[in-house]
């Protein structure tokens, strides 16, 4: 069974290049592979901008459970400390900070796994004998058979002509 | 392409590369058998480790009673030790955020190892609190929890501030690692076969190097830096208030806080060059962690280690300044009484020896660096000895003034820790690349080709 096409490019510039003319084609279920971040990929395959909010959304949420432990456990069981207030807010502040930092932390750790779909066990794009090149020093795009524009000679004849070596994806 | 100007951090790789070669240099130490040195510091790192786990097994069995806390000196060498080791622990976080967010490219040959030492760290500096409580099968009070007695943590006590620092700390320090880490386990799993490529195929969790999930990851990671670079600083500086919230001479100044920030990044960096220096010869990585590097690293901790002096001289000021006379008499027992010999040791490292540093000749000269790098990991010992034990041992009342004798337990506990800090540090750079790949051939690039 055929996966897809792979084709390596030797540049960044290449790979943004390819991208934009297989966009233009009306190319949808294609993957860029990189072995470092493509400065200019938003603008091609369109950006991420969620990352912030839900950190900063992550953000309010362990403020509000740092908070909630210390004045739930103090009002639950009073005890005077060196005279302090009972719910002395200053004194508050390093746990709702910690929890709050911890909170952004696993929370957008997560996500990022979860929006990238991570873990994955199994990627055709893998399967490419030449693979390991995109994790090394080129560039790669992977246009899954599925695409409705897919071709198995025209596309193949497209991201050559785009200057890239391509390879069939099958499974054995 | 229009012309540009070299990059200014050109240098920050040395010799003939392309990024294949780069990648076969810096996987050398994972990929290829490892060099004789390596052999030794493990050894001698599993031996220590096996030691160290005879002694918590004494203490365990025994009690604290084999240790040599008393009142009332009842933070001994545990407490040095945790503290030492968190202060550690911070360079490696310091390297990897703070200079992420300064986009100082020299960080990325240091980071990943830097961070590993950190990870080790931490683990190392949390058992002293946990063998400390004596009853460590209890440890699970200091968490909130619904008990059948209904009582929780006091929050306003620094102590429970101290058990969410460094459970946060060593979380966001694991996942900043382990974040950094994933696009060289993919490499690592397209080259290795057999059980290595499942091992690595495993934790890699299927990064394939999607040129979107780069972004989202890259956004990621320096959100990561920018949240624990506030954590470094938090981390130390509730440690800190576990001494300052307590009315012991010595210990209730507001000063400590940035005095214990300063001295972790000081420690904390010489840690990172007296493991750096032998791993770049041991390895061969001059190329990549160049003589620059080196001299960075020996300003950042000339800077921090002027600040911890500066407070030195500070602590003297303000004992007498403030006529306060519990104050003042702890000030000269350190300098007069039977400690002393720790308290001129400690002023002789960081702040005499420190001002070599300041000389490009002291600064490129290795060997001197290694030598001070140690001298100053012993300085900051001494000086978290002087805060714990001298300001114990010398309160309010001359009639509980008593010296304090660690054990031979109480050093087992310690030279255990640097030998399963040895141990585990030697082991992770045999299994997970110890210069970040991904991140210096991205950097290489940039030099090169851009």
């Amino acid at each position: 069974m055929l996966y897809g096409l792979m084709a390596y490019f030797d540049s960044a510039e290449r790979l943004l290049e390819a991208l934009r003319v297989l966009k233009g084609r009306g190319y949808r279920h294609l993957e860029a592979l990189a072995p470092n971040p493509v400065e200019g990929i938003e603008e091609v395959l369109g950006g991420d901008g969620r990352i912030p909010w839900i950190a900063f959304g992550l953000g309010v949420l362990g403020v509000g459970l740092g908070l909630f432990l210390q004045i739930y456990t103090t009002l639950d069981y009073p005890h005077n400390a060196g005279g302090k207030p009972l719910l002395g807010w200053p004194a508050f502040i390093p746990v709702t900070f910690e929890l709050t930092i911890l909170t952004i932390t696993v929370g957008i750790f997560l996500f990022l796994l979860y929006i990238n779909g991570l873990p994955l066990a199994a990627h055709p794009a893998v399967r490419a004998k030449e693979y390991v090149r995109v994790l090394l020093d080129e560039y790669g795009v992977f246009v899954y058979a599925t695409d409705p524009r897919f071709d198995l000679e025209s596309t193949k004849a497209l991201l050559r002509e785009l200057g890239a070596e391509v390879e069939e994806v099958r499974r054995d | 392409m229009a012309h540009k100007e070299p990059h200014p951090d050109r240098d920050l790789i040395q010799g003939e590369w392309t990024e294949r070669t780069l990648v076969e240099k810096l996987l050398e130490p994972v990929e290829k058998p490892p060099p004789r040195p390596w052999k030794v510091v493990v050894a001698v790192g599993a031996a220590l480790t096996l030691v160290w786990l005879y002694a918590i097994f004494v203490t365990f069995v025994k009690g604290l009673g084999t240790w040599g806390i008393n009142q009332p000196v009842a933070w001994g060498l545990d407490i040095v030790h945790f503290v030492w080791w968190i202060g550690i622990g911070h360079a490696g976080t310091l390297i990897s955020a703070i200079l992420v967010l300064m986009r100082q490219n020299w960080r990325d040959s240091l980071n990943r190892v830097t961070e590993a030492m950190t990870f080790f760290a931490i683990l190392a500096a949390a058992t002293f609190p946990l063998i400390h409580m004596g009853r460590p099968q209890h440890f699970y009070w200091v968490m909130p929890y619904p008990t059948h007695m209904a009582l929780w943590p006091q929050y306003k006590s620094p102590l429970s501030w101290d058990v969410l620092a460094i459970m946060t700390y060593i979380t966001i320090s694991t996942l900043f690692l382990y974040l950094g880490l994933i696009p060289d386990l993919a490499l690592l799993r397209e080259r290795s076969r057999g059980w290595r490529r499942k091992f690595y195929g495993w934790l890699s969790l299927g990064w394939t190097g999607n040129a979107v999930h780069w972004q989202r990851y890259r956004a990621v990671y320096v959100l990561l830096a920018g949240l624990a670079t506030p954590v470094v600083i938090s981390v130390h500086s509730v440690v800190s208030m576990d001494f300052a919230y307590g009315l012991v001479p010595g210990w209730h100044l507001t000063v400590f806080p940035p005095f214990f920030a300063a001295g972790a990044i000081y420690s904390g960096f010489a840690m990172a060059l007296t493991l750096i220096i032998p791993l770049r010869k041991w390895y061969r990585l001059e190329g990549v962690i160049t003589d620059r590097h080196l001299d960075w690293m020996a300003k950042v901790t000339l800077a921090s280690g002027l600040g911890v002096a500066y407070i030195y001289l500070l602590e003297i000021f303000i004992a007498w300044y403030a006529g306060e006379p519990a104050e003042w008499a702890q000030q000269v027992w350190r300098m007069t009484g039977p400690y002393a010999p720790y308290y001129w040791a400690m002023m002789l490292i960081n702040v005499v020896l420190l001002q070599t540093l300041w000389f490009p000749r002291f600064r490129k000269n290795l060997t001197w660096l290694f030598v001070f790098s140690i001298l100053a990991n012993v300085g900051m010992w001494l000086e978290r000895f002087v805060i714990v034990v001298i300001s114990l041992s010398h309160d309010f009342l001359p009639g509980n003034f008593q010296l304090y004798y660690p054990t031979w337990v109480d050093w087992t506990l310690f030279l255990g820790t640097i030998g399963f800090f040895l141990f585990g540090l030697s082991l992770f750079i045999r299994i997970f690349p110890p210069i970040a790949v991904a991140e210096m051939v991205h950097l290489f690039h940039r030099l090169r080709k851009h």
